[in-house]
């Protein structure tokens, strides 16, 4: 990093020198949906102020929520949500030792990603069908 | 020259702080009692969406709803600075980093707090 060093050192994590594989991806998209998460938490936070401060701030947040780029936000939320979901409970039983095998790792981490997208598509589905959103 | 003990002699016998790990293991713990607030989230979530004020808080208002919310909101909000707390060690130095922790900790402690006090406000009937 400083001029004083003889070369350009790499830097973790060492994107450079890693081929692409499913866990990174899986393991970055943990991370992205997190972050996802934590404006989904505020938004919830805003729906319940709204709520408790009276029908028109109620009114002027879901007409908020229900227009185009609201619906867009909770989409991108909801895959936010069953991603990290899936794989949070793929790291839970990672955290129990099991599930390193690199076949399973693999399967798995595609299956997350599988979920999330039949996940999100049939919640909203569902609830089109029930006459909200 | 302050002291002539060697570092090895003063951290000698201490031992480790003995709570490394308790960040650790709350954070599993958290996540684990996320899944099934999270489930029961889903059908919240389909039965507010698009919700009238009325039909809102009349959901609000079922106790076993309101001490879910709560608990969802308690809980995700504590797993929620813990995860970014994590992200901001990992990538974020110097005075920054400082800045950033602190920022988090007030934001994720702010709205918590906000969002449990006013469900208890609807579901107590104040709204």
């Amino acid at each position: 990093m400083t001029s004083a060093s003889p070369r350009a050192r790499p830097l973790s994590p060492h994107l450079q020198v890693w081929r692409f594989h499913v866990t990174m991806l899986g393991s970055i998209l943990h991370r992205i949906a997190g972050v996802g998460l934590y404006l989904g938490a505020l938004i919830l936070a805003g729906w319940a102020l709204s709520l408790a401060s009276g029908p028109e701030a109620y009114g002027a947040f879901m007409t908020c929520m229900v227009s185009i780029p609201g619906k867009l936000v909770m989409f991108l939320i909801t895959l936010g949500f069953f991603y990290h979901l899936a794989k949070g409970v793929q790291h839970l039983v990672w955290d129990t030792g099991r599930g390193f095998n690199l076949a399973t790792a693999n399967a798995a981490s595609l299956f997350c990603i599988a979920f999330t997208v039949v996940a999100s598509l049939a919640t909203w589905w569902v609830a089109y069908a029930m006459g909200g959103a | 020259m302050e002291s002539y003990r060697t570092p090895l002699s003063r951290a000698r016998g201490l031992g480790a702080a003995k709570h490394g790990v308790t960040h650790w293991i709350a954070e599993r713990v958290s996540a684990l009692a996320l899944v099934p607030l999270c489930a029961w989230l889903i059908w919240a979530g389909l039965v507010l969406a698009g919700a009238d004020y009325d039909t809102a808080v009349a959901f609000v208002a079922q106790p076993l709803n309101a001490v879910l919310l709560t608990l969802l909101i308690a809980v995700g909000f504590w797993h929620m600075h813990a995860g970014m707390r994590v992200i901001v060690e990992d990538y974020i130095g110097g005075a920054q980093r400082a800045a950033l922790l602190i920022l988090n900790l007030f934001i994720s402690v702010l709205a918590g707090a906000l969002a449990i006090f006013c469900i208890l406000k609807v579901a107590l009937g104040g709204a």
